[in-house]
């Protein structure tokens, strides 16, 4: 067992003694969420709006008055004409332009539901969605308003609510996916580099030939990255609850045992990479190409894995980092417990088992 | 037999369509010290390889004080101390904190086994707390080496210790080789440096995956049975040219400043040097010398291509 | 300007390489000539890589001055280049070109017109006795004719002067030979060679050899005077006795 301590303090020197590769363990993850939180936001301010209103009554002017309140919209004209509205867009000087039909309130009166268009530029489609729902649930609310205080007929009623992000906050879905690309990248990618390094420079014939048991090298090497890996978990939570304001709803044991879990799931996955690869560069690419970009594009995180192909959708399963963002969203944001996301636990559990099975019996005790 | 330490019985091994190792067979006593003498790609490293358990051979086998290379493995990993040509240390770690951890895998203390390297960790302890990846070549070794004695083996493999190293430091591991075989350690070693073959009590030269001959340097050299010459002129070169043209001539090789000249027949140096200087218009000394081991290597391996 | 200092290939004139507090190089001065086998010895850490580097262009000199193929190595290094060739023990062939294909990669380089490449390369090869080997992976060829492929290489521009760091380790003795008779060869045809070596044997093959100790050129003279003012057999014991002081 002493030989097995010494193994992990010589990987903690291994660390510590790379002040390049620590910083860059430590601050890429702060300097990522800091990235997605503020610049790489969903959230849009002062969007510059037109508005043909062809009816020009109170309530048009009431709903006008609402939509520009709100720090979401700037008003750049009122046009005459929808057909300007053409060109406005073409300059790029609106992202939005909203048109009210003729005899508005009238006809909201005489309950025939009068519409309003809302026309957006969807050269950048985000930008449009999200704009397009800011208007929606103004008006809903309005409308919320005019049937509580005018007591008039219901008509039709929406009630469209943004649960859990009522106010479509960006940091809701990067500090989990951000979480997931870090654990995945330091647990993964350094295991299977450090290994790789032995290997290279002629250090595991030795170590092989030592007494010290092949398991002993392998979990030797993945302690200290358990622990780097929580360190950059906590620091990323910490930042998204105080400068995000980020909420943890669930239970914060259950957080960190599933957080735990993926680590431990990344880790195997990089001693998996090691057992296949020669060289620190080969570990480097694979694991950098093989993982971190399906991990990206097929997580979820970036984007929504309904709207791919089935076929994508299939390969998705496999992915480790699909499952623990359903984990980690379902806790931190909906709140749940652990019978709610005990499938997606279980199964994060059997990939973990089938990689550690895999890479010790792929593990080589000899050279070849 | 019952007195060999290590016994290799017919041992081959192939790479896919390359055959790395062919047939090797010999035996080492306890308390010898070893040489494998051979260029690189000659199989040395491979054969080190497979007798420290790392890798198998394809057909063959060998014993270590009894045990088999392949079925007791386990056992044999803690009787084996092996110091691979790169040096295996870890550049980040101190002098001081490599041989611990060093020991500590091998599950002994440094103090346990401290009078075994004594002699050569004095000279590198005043650095002790310097990292491993700032030390000279030659200290490089010498902890390399501490850190391969500090389980105290019964067997020591180096593999090519001294390539790449400066001519000090070379003569210093052979220095520091010969102090560790009083201890009854027996030690094998490699290395394509043919002058270190005669530090060796005894020898195999190798040569493309071969034992071309395996005995006492001694023996190999009274064993050559060319009459071989020193040539020595002023146009070096112009000279040598010359020699491999004479009708008697086997074969001239450049050997530092003079040529090594072996011929078909024994001649009296002197007529010898005469029909030299006829032939090749240069005023030449020539003198009858013994074979070096140089000499009887490649005299193995012109043998051997024929 | 001296005219006279271009009697030689080699001019070193108190050249000093220093790493912060830490003198690499000292003062070191000699001059090689014309076809001169010229060996530079010394212990692992002495200072020679350092110096060679300079010599070849790849580091600014501290202090000194240094002449190199008819060219000053601080003001002109990209004309010193095109006059020197460089072979180093890690051989800077390319392994998956084939042998024919490195050979015009590399006058392609060194600014061999292309006409000439052509007929260079047949010539080259042909020399080399490597005809059967010429479209073969240079990664497949046995590491004796590597050697000898990347010593043809780093004269493919006939260069003035070749630096050859460490060109023999590890290959056998006869291949070894043959390889130095390649040097003699290219002396005689009045290529000036300086090279580097771990085997002290071929210290003797040198017209003339210098010995580094520290940064400093502690001895410089022909093999045999270097032997008689120690009083020793070999240069090996020359080394020794030198190097440690």
């Amino acid at each position: 067992m002493k030989a097995f301590w010494a193994f992990v303090k010589k990987e903690y020197y291994h660390i510590i003694r790379d002040p390049k590769s620590l910083l860059i363990l430590i601050g890429m993850p702060i300097a990522q969420i800091i990235l997605f939180g503020f610049a790489i936001t969903n959230e849009i301010v002062d969007a510059k709006i037109s508005i043909v209103d062809n009816s020009k009554d109170k309530i048009t002017q009431k709903i006008s008055n609402k939509i520009l309140s709100t720090k979401y919209f700037l008003l750049s004209e009122y046009l005459q004409d929808s057909k300007q509205i053409e060109g406005s867009f073409r300059k790029g000087k609106i992202k939005l332009a909203l048109i009210f039909e003729q005899d508005f309130a009238k006809k909201l009166r005489n309950k025939e539901n009068p519409s309003i268009q809302i026309i957006s530029d969807a050269t950048d489609p985000n930008t449009a969605a999200t704009l397009t729902n800011y208007i929606s649930k103004i008006l809903i609310d309005y409308q919320n308003e005019i049937q509580l205080t005018t007591k008039t007929s219901k008509g039709i009623e929406i009630i469209s609510r943004m649960e859990y992000n009522p106010q479509l906050k960006g940091v809701y879905l990067f500090v989990p996916g951000t979480i997931v690309i870090i654990l995945m990248l330091i647990s993964a990618m350094m295991t299977s580099i450090s290994i790789a390094r032995e290997k290279e420079k002629g250090n595991m014939e030795v170590l092989l030939v030592s007494p010290l048991k092949p398991y002993m090298i392998i979990v030797g090497k993945v302690i200290p990255y358990i622990f780097l890996s929580l360190v950059n978990a906590l620091s990323i939570l910490i930042l998204g609850v105080f400068v995000f304001d980020l909420p943890i709803r669930g239970d914060y044991f259950l957080l960190l045992f599933e957080i735990t879990l993926f680590i431990v799931t990344s880790l195997s996955l990089g001693i998996f990479i090691s057992t296949k690869v020669k060289s620190q560069q080969e570990a480097l690419l694979i694991s950098l190409m093989g993982l971190m970009l399906p991990t990206i594009i097929l997580s979820g995180f970036v984007f929504p894995l309904e709207s791919m192909p089935k076929i994508l959708q299939y390969i998705s399963h496999i992915i480790p980092a699909k499952w623990f963002l359903i984990i980690i969203r379902d806790i931190m944001i909906k709140g749940v417990d652990i019978t709610y996301i005990l499938n997606e636990t279980l199964i994060l559990i059997g990939m973990m088992i089938a990689l550690m099975v895999l890479s010790i019996k792929n593990f080589k005790i000899r050279l070849e | 037999m019952s007195s060999d330490f290590l016994n290799i019985n017919n041992i081959s091994k192939s790479f896919g369509s390359v055959e790395a190792l062919k047939e090797i067979t010999f035996s080492v006593e306890k308390g010898e010290l070893f040489g494998l003498i051979g260029p690189d790609g000659s199989g040395k490293t491979t054969l080190i390889r497979i007798l420290i358990t790392m890798l198998f051979p394809s057909t063959g086998n060998a014993q270590i004080n009894g045990l088999d290379i392949v079925k007791d493995f386990k056992k044999l990993r803690n009787l084996i101390g092996y110091m691979p040509g790169k040096f295996s240390l870890y550049e980040d770690l101190t002098v001081e904190e490599n041989l611990k951890f060093f020991a500590t895998i091998f599950n002994t203390k440094i103090k346990d086994n401290y009078y075994l390297i004594k002699d050569i960790y004095q000279q590198i302890e005043p650095f002790r707390n310097r990292k491993a990846g700032n030390l000279s070549g030659g200290m490089k070794q010498k902890l390399a080496l501490s850190c391969a004695l500090i389980h105290k083996p019964d067997i020591l493999f180096l593999d090519e210790p001294t390539t790449g190293i400066d001519a000090v430091s070379r003569v210093e591991l052979w220095e520091m080789l010969k102090r560790l075989k009083q201890q009854n350690l027996t030690i094998v070693v490699s290395t394509p440096y043919m002058d270190e073959a005669q530090l060796c009590d005894k020898v195999a030269f190798m040569q493309k995956g071969e034992v071309l001959e395996i005995n006492t340097p001694q023996r190999i050299v009274e064993d050559f049975d060319l009459p071989i010459y020193s040539v020595s002129g002023k146009d070096y070169y112009k000279l040598l040219l010359a020699l491999r043209k004479m009708d008697i001539t086997n074969t001239a090789f450049p050997f530092g400043e003079s040529i090594h000249l072996t011929i078909k027949e024994e001649m009296n140096p002197e007529d010898l040097n005469g029909k030299i200087r006829k032939f090749t218009d240069q005023n030449t000394v020539t003198k009858r010398i013994k074979a070096n081991i140089e000499d009887c290597f490649m005299a193995k391996m012109l043998k051997k291509d024929e | 300007m001296n005219k006279s200092i271009d009697k030689y290939v080699v001019s070193v004139k108190d050249l000093t390489k220093k790493f912060g507090s830490f003198t690499a190089v000292d003062k070191i001065s000699f001059d090689v000539s014309k076809g001169e086998i010229f060996g530079f010895l010394g212990a692992n850490g002495a200072g020679k890589t350092t110096a060679i580097k300079m010599l070849i262009g790849l580091s600014k000199p501290t202090s000194g001055k240094a002449r190199v193929a008819g060219y000053d190595v601080i003001k002109n290094p990209e004309k010193v280049k095109y006059r020197i060739g460089y072979m180093s023990q890690k051989f800077s062939l390319y392994d998956d070109l084939k042998v024919f294909e490195n050979i015009r990669l590399y006058a392609g380089i060194y600014g061999v017109s292309k006409k000439e490449i052509k007929n260079k390369t047949d010539v080259l090869i042909k020399d080399l006795g490597m005809v059967d080997m010429k479209k073969k992976l240079v990664r497949d060829l046995p590491l004796g004719w590597k050697q000898k492929l990347a010593f043809a290489v780093s004269m493919v521009h006939n260069p003035s002067v070749v630096f050859l760091d460490e060109p023999t380790s590890g290959v056998d003795p006869i291949t070894r030979r043959q390889f130095w008779e390649m040097i003699y060869k290219a002396s005689e045809k009045g290529t000036t060679i300086f090279i580097t070596t771990h085997y002290l044997d071929e210290a003797e093959y040198c017209t003339r050899a210098s010995i580094m100790v520290d940064g400093e050129i502690k001895a410089l003279d022909t093999p045999m005077e270097l032997k008689n003012k120690l009083n020793v057999k070999s240069m090996q014991e020359v080394f020794v006795k030198l190097a440690r002081g």
